[in-house]
C-alpha cells in the first residue's frame, strides 16, 4: 500500500511541481482581473473566451491559424533554413582557411553587431514587402551568429583529429562531413539556437512593418482597431509558438548532440 | 607460425614472403622551421634506409626532432629538402598504405563515433567493401581485445582501451607501414608492458614494417630489431644499434637479459651525449664497451649481422 | 593563386593587415557597384554618398541627442536586467525547493518573444522610452538569470558543505562560495544581454518610435533619405561593434584570473 503510494508520489511530484507555479500565475492573473474593467487589461476570461473564435473559426482553412500563423512559421523555417545552409557553408570555408578568416573576421564582426531589425527598410528597398522580403529579413538575421559560431567551432577542432584524417587520407567530403560539421556541431548548436530567438523576432517584426497576413501582422491589426482581449490572446500565442519551436530544437539538438554530452562529463570527470 | 626456438633469420624471412611490409627511406632529410621570428633548423640531416617487415625504434633526447622526423614521415609536413620514399613512390602527402598512431590516444579517435565506427571510417574512404569491412573490424577489435566494447564510444574507455582502439584502426586500415609516434607516453606501466606486446604480436603476425618512435630506451630495445638514436637538434643519426634479442621477447626473460642489460647501457650513454649535444659517434666519449652488432654510422649500412 | 595564399600563411602579412584589406574591399564594393549599375543606386549609394551623409549627421546635435537617448535606454534597461537577473538567480538558484517550482515557469517564459510585447508596451505606456524599456529588461533579463542559474549550480558541492559546516551565515555563503563561482556566468550573461539590449533598443526606437537611432532610422526611410537611412544602419553597426568590444574587454578584465579567460589569451 505505501508502496504504491510513493510509486504515485515519484510520479505526482515532478508533474506537481512543474505545473504548480503556472497554475498559481494563471489562477492570479484570472481572480485580479475578474472583475477588470480597465480597457486595456481585460479579465482573463474574456481573453480565454475570444481566444478560439479568434483563432479556430470554422472551416479550418479559413481560420486564422491557417490563414496568418501557417504562412509566418513557413517564413520563418524558409529563412532559417537558408541561414543555416548558407551560414555553415561559409562558416566552414571561412573556418578552414587562417588568411580567409584575418581576412573576413571585422567585417563578419560589423555584420554582426547591426541589430537586425534596422535591415528591416533596407531590404524593403531591394525586394518591396512581399514574402520575399520577409524570408531574406529572417535570413540575414539568423545567417551572423550561425556564421561566426561555426568559424569558431571549425577554428576549434582538435589539430590531432585533423592530422588523423589527412593521415588516413580522408577526402575532402569525408573530412568535412566526418570530421568538421561534426567537431563543429556543439557550437554550430549554440549559434542555431542564438538564431531561433533572433528569427521568431524578425517573423513578428517583418509582419509589422508592412503585411497582408501574418501573426505579428494580426496582433499589430488587432492593436490598431482597438480590438484588445484579441491582441492579448494573440501575445498568448505568439508565446506558445517560440515554447513549442524551442521544444522542437531541443528535441532535434539531443539527437545530433547526443555524443557530446558524455564527452563533455568523461572529460569534465578526467580533468 | 613461428615458434618460439626459430632464429631470427627464419622470422625475417618469413616476414620478406609477404607482400604486406614497403621499404621505407629517408635521405639526406632536412627540416628548417621558419615561422615568425629566428628559423630553427630541427633536422639537419638525416639519411636511414628501413627494410620491409622491419620493426626499426627511434629514440633521442627530448625536443632531437623524433616527432618532426615522424611527422614528414607520414607526409603530414613537408620536408625542407631531402627525400623520403616509401616503396617505389616518393612521399608528398600522406601516403597510401601507411597507418599512423599518435601520441595524444584520447585526441585521435574521433568522440562522436563509436569505437567501431573509428576503425571503420578509413575503410571506408579506402573504398573497402561493406561485407570485408565489417569483417576486418571485428577481427582487428578482436585482436587488440576489445571485441566486445565496439558499441562504446571512445571517451568511455580507460586510456590503454582507447589506445588499442588506435592501434586496432590503424591495422585494420591493413597499412605496409605503421608509424608509431610515442603512443605509449601516457598510459599507465602495466597497460604499457602488454601494449608493447601487443605491438610485437601483431608485426610478426602481419609482417608489416613499423617505425616506432620513442623516448623511452628500455621501450625501444625491447621492441626493436633496430634502434636508431638521434642527436639533438639539429638532428643526425648518432648511431644505428642493432639489436640481437631474437624473435621472441619477454616482459621478464628479455628485459632480464645480458644483451638486453649492454644495450641499455650503451644506448643510454649515448642518449647522454646527445643530450651534451655529441653529434656523431667519433665525438662520443662513452665509459662502457660498445655493444655487440654495432652498425657505425647513420647510412642505410649493410644488412643487419646474423 | 594558391601559392600566394600560401606565402601569404607563411606569416608575412599580419592579421591586422588582412582585416583592413577585407574592410577596404568592402567598401570599395559597395562604392563600385551602384557606380557599375550592377545595384540600383537608389537602393544602395555608393561609400562615398553614405560616408557623406554620415558625416552631415555627425554635425547636427539631432543625432547627438538621439545617440544619447539611445545609450541612456540601452544602459538603463541593461542595469535592471542585470540587477534583477543576479539577484533573482542567486536566490532561486541557492534555493533548491524554489528552484524545482521555477523551473518549468522559466522554461516557458524564456522562449517567449519579445517583440510580442510590443503592442502591449505601446497600449501601456505609448510611445515613451517606458515602452521600449520594457522591452529591453524582458528580452536580456532572461539571459542573465539563466546563465547565473547554471553559475550557481555549478558551485563546488564540497566548498558548499563546508561552508554550512562552520555554520557560515547565508549572506557570507552567497559572497565566499556562490558568488566566485556565479561571477564568471553572470559575466557571460551580462556579455549577451548587452547585445540583446542593444538590439531591442534600436528595434523599439524604429517600431514604436521611442527617441533615438533607431527613430531617426524610421525617418529617414519614410522621407525616402536612403543615404541618411544607410549611415544610420553604420551608426548601429558599428554601436553593436562598441558593445561588444566592450564588453568582452570588461570580461576579462574582471576575470583574468579565472582559467577560460586565461586559456583565451594563452590560445
Amino acid at each position: 500500500m505505501s508502496g504504491m503510494v510513493k510509486a504515485l508520489r515519484s510520479v505526482l511530484q515532478p508533474v506537481l511541481l512543474a505545473v504548480g507555479l503556472p497554475v498559481v500565475i494563471l489562477a492570479v492573473w484570472w481572480v485580479l482581473t475578474a472583475g477588470s474593467t480597465s480597457y486595456f487589461n481585460p479579465p482573463l476570461r474574456t481573453i480565454v473566451g475570444v481566444f478560439g473564435d479568434t483563432w479556430f473559426s470554422s472551416p479550418f482553412g479559413e481560420s486564422r491559424i491557417a490563414v496568418d500563423v501557417v504562412p509566418s512559421v513557413l517564413r520563418l523555417l524558409s529563412g532559417y533554413a537558408v541561414a543555416l545552409v548558407v551560414g555553415v557553408t561559409l562558416g566552414v570555408a571561412i573556418g578552414s582557411s587562417r588568411v580567409l578568416r584575418a581576412y573576413a573576421e571585422p567585417v563578419l564582426e560589423f555584420f554582426r553587431a547591426i541589430p537586425p531589425p534596422v535591415m528591416v527598410p533596407i531590404l524593403m528597398l531591394f525586394l518591396g514587402i512581399g514574402d520575399t522580403m520577409k524570408i531574406v529579413v529572417i535570413a540575414t538575421g539568423c545567417l551572423w551568429p550561425i556564421l561566426l559560431n561555426t568559424v569558431e567551432g571549425v577554428r576549434g577542432l582538435d589539430p590531432v583529429l585533423r592530422d588523423t584524417a589527412r593521415a588516413y587520407r580522408l577526402g575532402r567530403v569525408a573530412t568535412v562531413r566526418h570530421l568538421v560539421l561534426r567537431g563543429a556541431s556543439p557550437q554550430i548548436v549554440t549559434g542555431a539556437r542564438q538564431a531561433l530567438s533572433i528569427g521568431i523576432i524578425l517573423m513578428v517584426i517583418s509582419e509589422m512593418f508592412a503585411a497582408k497576413d501574418g501573426l505579428g501582422f494580426s496582433i499589430v491589426q488587432f492593436q490598431r482597431s482597438f480590438a484588445i482581449p484579441e491582441m492579448w490572446s494573440g501575445v498568448i500565442l505568439l508565446g506558445v509558438v517560440g515554447v513549442l519551436l524551442s521544444l522542437v530544437f531541443r528535441a532535434v539538438t539531443n539527437a545530433v548532440l547526443g555524443w557530446y554530452l558524455g564527452y563533455r562529463q568523461s572529460q569534465h570527470g578526467g580533468a | 607460425m613461428s615458434s618460439p626456438t626459430s632464429p631470427v633469420s627464419t622470422t625475417a624471412d618469413d616476414v620478406a614472403d609477404r607482400t604486406g611490409g614497403a621499404r621505407l627511406a629517408v635521405r639526406s632529410l632536412r627540416k628548417v622551421y621558419s615561422g615568425r621570428g629566428e628559423p630553427v633548423e630541427a633536422i639537419a640531416d638525416l639519411t636511414f634506409e628501413i627494410r620491409p617487415g622491419e620493426l626499426v625504434c627511434v629514440v633521442g633526447p627530448s625536443g632531437a626532432g623524433k616527432t618532426t622526423l615522424l611527422r614528414c614521415m607520414a607526409g603530414l609536413m613537408p620536408a625542407t629538402s631531402g627525400e623520403l620514399v616509401l616503396g617505389e613512390s616518393a612521399i608528398t602527402g600522406p601516403p597510401q598504405g601507411m597507418a599512423v598512431v599518435l601520441q595524444e590516444y584520447g585526441r585521435s579517435l574521433f568522440p562522436w563515433m563509436t569505437v567501431a565506427q573509428n576503425v571503420e571510417l578509413p575503410l571506408k574512404e579506402k573504398g573497402v567493401g561493406r561485407s570485408r569491412r565489417t569483417e576486418l573490424v571485428r577481427e582487428t577489435l578482436a585482436a587488440v581485445g576489445l571485441g566486445d566494447v565496439a558499441g562504446s564510444y571512445p571517451w568511455q574507455l580507460s586510456g590503454g582501451m582507447q589506445q588499442r582502439v588506435a592501434i586496432a584502426r590503424a591495422v585494420a586500415y591493413e597499412p605496409q607501414v605503421l608509424l608509431m609516434d610515442e603512443p605509449f607516453a601516457a598510459v599507465d606501466a602495466q597497460t604499457r608492458f602488454e601494449l608493447e606486446d601487443l605491438v610485437r604480436t601483431l608485426w610478426k603476425r602481419l609482417g608489416i614494417t613499423v617505425v616506432f618512435v620513442t623516448h623511452d630506451i628500455d621501450e625501444a630495445i625491447y621492441l626493436g630489431e633496430r634502434v636508431l638514436v638521434l642527436s639533438a637538434r639539429p638532428t643526425v643519426v648518432l648511431e644505428d644499434v642493432a639489436v640481437g634479442l631474437g624473435a621472441e621477447r619477454d616482459q621478464l626473460e628479455t628485459r632480464g637479459d645480458a644483451e638486453f642489460a649492454r644495450l641499455r647501457t650503451h644506448v643510454y650513454e649515448l642518449v647522454q651525449q646527445a643530450k651534451k649535444g655529441v653529434r656523431s659517434l667519433a665525438e662520443a666519449h662513452l665509459t662502457h664497451p660498445a655493444a655487440v652488432g654495432v652498425e657505425p654510422g647513420g647510412a642505410s649500412g649493410p644488412p643487419r649481422v646474423r | 593563386m594558391n601559392s600566394a595564399v600560401n606565402r601569404i600563411s607563411g606569416g608575412r602579412t599580419p592579421v591586422w593587415a588582412l582585416g583592413l584589406a577585407g574592410v577596404a574591399t568592402l567598401l570599395l564594393v559597395v562604392e563600385i557597384m551602384p557606380r557599375l549599375g550592377l545595384v540600383d543606386a537608389r537602393f544602395l549609394p555608393p561609400t562615398s554618398q553614405i560616408l557623406v551623409a554620415l558625416a552631415d549627421r555627425l554635425g547636427m546635435p539631432e543625432f547627438w541627442t538621439a545617440l544619447g537617448q539611445t545609450l541612456t535606454t540601452w544602459v538603463t534597461g541593461l542595469a535592471i536586467s542585470l540587477v534583477a537577473g543576479v539577484v533573482l538567480g542567486v536566490v532561486i538558484g541557492s534555493v533548491p525547493a524554489l528552484r524545482a517550482v521555477t523551473a518549468s515557469t522559466i522554461e516557458f517564459l524564456r522562449p517567449v518573444p519579445s517583440v510580442a510585447l510590443i503592442p502591449v508596451a505601446i497600449l501601456l505606456y505609448g510611445t515613451g522610452m517606458a515602452s521600449t524599456l520594457l522591452l529591453v529588461v524582458y528580452a536580456s533579463f532572461w539571459q542573465v538569470l539563466v546563465q547565473v542559474l547554471s553559475g550557481v549550480q555549478d558551485v563546488d558541492p564540497v566548498a558548499s558543505d563546508t561552508a554550512r559546516s562552520y555554520r557560515f551565515s547565508p549572506l557570507t555563503r552567497v559572497r565566499t562560495v556562490i558568488w566566485p563561482t556565479t561571477l564568471p556566468y553572470a559575466m557571460t550573461g551580462l556579455r549577451l544581454a548587452a547585445s540583446v539590449a542593444l538590439i531591442l533598443t534600436v528595434t523599439g526606437e524604429l517600431l514604436i518610435g521611442t527617441p533615438g537611432i533607431g527613430k531617426l532610422l524610421g525617418i529617414a526611410q519614410s522621407s525616402g533619405a536612403v543615404a541618411s537611412m544607410y549611415a544610420y544602419v553604420v551608426v548601429a553597426g558599428l554601436l553593436g561593434v562598441a558593445v561588444n568590444v566592450l564588453a568582452r574587454v570588461l570580461e576579462s578584465r574582471v576575470l583574468f584570473w579565472h582559467p577560460s579567460v586565461r586559456g583565451e589569451v594563452a590560445a
